[in-house]
């Protein structure tokens, strides 16, 4: 059986013929970054890539932490890694926000740094690539901002484009 | 069903107003690491599951619960969240273990609420939206009508009020995880800036940040690995009905409600005789005296005259908030149940220190979810 319902339209929103509350919120947030991170995020002020090791697990990670999530240690290494790496997984994504279509792909992807464990990486975007080109495995290599311009934030690189 | 359940860690970060220097994450590693530690647990990976309590718009991240294993050890483990206080998990945890499901749980909270840079706009997101919201009014308006009723109702007077203020934060001092302790007169704390009136700026928690884990386990995993178990001997939780144009504003009935539940668990018939402190959230001055009134601890309008006397103190006939409570310590937001569970294992192991209190056999914490609900949470702990 079909169901038609009743259509809503915008103007039956304007003139008030339905009801609703608008709220907007007021939610402001400075996340602090810690010991972790903290590093992490200077290092990429200064155009490094941290990672830390875990001798037990055998195993280094990016973005680096203080303690090993796996075997639960705090006794870690500060490795610095190459801003190179391989693309595990990426997505094209042709919808915005609002829906609509973008002209422009735009290319997630996490990218496996080369002196971190297998499965180890970072999420970012890719650009200076034919999207068809993509695939799991490409060699990608990050671009930076001028030093001048960075401020110890992911967005320090401004994308990985292949190399 | 498991007979008994205990608490056989806590750990924590010392509570502080401001922590740039280490991560949620980090915090709460500090925690758990003690925690473990404090229950002689030979790995984490002896920990069947865990309970991390924590709002998603505290934290500004949605589903935060994704974000609470690592910090914990819970890695591909049994874990969930509870939007509640620390009290709400312990409950949970109790239950896990009861039912025989899980031998050992960790319950896990902590506070960043320096992070939150609106926070007063984050609580009104817990007002309704259409019926109150838009009057767009600072939500501790809610503390004041609901100060301003009990006072009403039961002659309480803003002096006893007071009381309770000077009280905890001369307990705070003797507390070194105190952010707020205070040497104050009752003057002094009435005539602090009039805020939400009849409430004063003193009579109200500053917040602070601070992570606390706790480890329980089941009867026979107690006795081995913990010298001085603590019992759960029953727990009680509570939501009344949330609107603000038909709420009991005087009397507290989930603090009511929950502590029967939790009375009937620990066969308490006399919660003044058979209690021997309380640690009660203290979020605002008149909500100590409300609860112990609710909870049955003193008949309706005379906490507050008791307070003034100072049967309320240390040394008086009924401790309360020896730990210097909310107002002494700071507020943690969903921790801040857990810091009172810290203080009654400290109690009654006899760790307390300066503070340590000779009848130290039985108590209750209570803890409130806060502006502007009306539930909250009981836990009854004892040595035996």
């Amino acid at each position: 059986m079909e169901v038609k319902g009743t259509t809503i339209s915008k103007q039956d929103i304007e003139s008030g013929k339905v009801l609703f509350t608008k709220g907007d919120p007021n939610a402001h947030y400075t996340w602090d970054t810690g010991i972790g991170i903290g590093r992490y995020l200077e290092g990429l002020r200064e155009g490094k890539i941290w990672g830390t090791y875990c001798k037990k697990c055998n195993r280094t990670v990016v973005p680096p932490r203080v303690f090993c999530e796996l075997c639960f240690s705090p006794v870690i290494e500060w490795k610095q890694l190459k801003d190179t790496g391989i693309i595990n997984t990426f997505s094209i994504c042709y919808v915005n926000w609002d829906a609509s279509r973008v002209e422009t792909p735009h290319l997630p992807a996490v990218i496996e740094i080369d002196g971190a464990s297998k499965g180890c990486g970072i999420l970012h975007v890719l650009d200076e690539v034919n999207p068809k080109e993509i695939h799991v495995g490409m060699k990608v290599k990050a671009v930076w901002k001028r030093p001048e311009e960075r401020t110890g934030s992911i967005l320090d690189i401004q994308y990985f484009k292949p190399y | 069903m498991a007979d008994k359940v205990a608490i056989i860690g806590v750990g924590y970060t010392p509570p502080r107003p401001l922590t740039p220097d280490v991560s949620y994450k980090e915090m709460t590693y500090e925690a758990a690491v003690k925690s473990y530690h404090d229950a002689n647990l030979s790995s984490h990976k002896d920990i069947d599951g865990f309970v991390t309590c924590a709002e998603d718009l505290l934290e500004g991240t949605s589903i935060f619960d994704e974000y609470t294993p690592d910090q914990l050890g819970a890695v591909q483990k049994p874990m969930h969240t509870i939007s509640g206080d620390a009290l709400y998990g312990i409950a949970t945890a109790y239950m896990k273990i009861k039912t025989g499901l899980m031998n050992i749980v960790v319950v896990e909270a902590h506070s960043k609420a320096s992070n939150i840079k609106t926070l007063p706009h984050i609580l009104n997101y817990a007002v309704d939206p259409i019926l109150n919201r838009p009057l767009n009014l600072h939500p501790y308006y809610i503390a004041g009508l609901e100060m301003q009723s009990f006072l009403a109702q039961t002659k309480t007077t803003p002096e006893q009020c007071a009381s309770v203020v000077v009280k905890n934060k001369k307990n705070a001092l003797r507390n070194d995880l105190s952010c707020f302790g205070a040497n104050l007169t009752l003057q002094e704390v009435l005539n602090s800036a009039q805020t939400f009136s009849p409430l004063t700026k003193l009579q109200t928690v500053d917040h602070v940040d601070g992570a606390i884990v706790f480890v329980l386990a089941s009867e026979k995993t107690a006795k081995k690995l913990h010298k001085k178990p603590i019992w759960v001997k029953g727990c009680g939780w509570i939501s009344d009905s949330p609107t603000l144009e038909t709420r009991n504003w005087d009397e507290c009935d989930y603090a009511k409600l929950s502590s029967k539940m939790a009375y009937k668990q620990a066969g308490i018939k006399n919660p003044r005789t058979q209690i021997d402190f309380f640690e009660v959230d203290d979020t605002f001055s008149y909500k100590e005296l409300q609860h112990l009134e609710a909870i049955g601890v003193y008949k309706k309008g005379t906490a507050g005259e008791a307070c003034l006397k100072g049967d309320l103190n240390p040394t008086g006939k009924t401790p309360v908030n020896v730990s210097g409570g909310s107002l002494g310590i700071g507020s943690l937001l969903e921790a801040s149940g857990g810091f009172r569970i810290l203080e009654i294992i400290k109690q009654l192991r006899g760790e307390a220190g300066v503070r340590q209190l000779k009848k130290n056999k039985t108590a209750l914490a209570l803890a409130w979810r806060g502006i502007p609900t009306a539930s909250g949470a009981c836990v009854i702990l004892a040595t035996k």
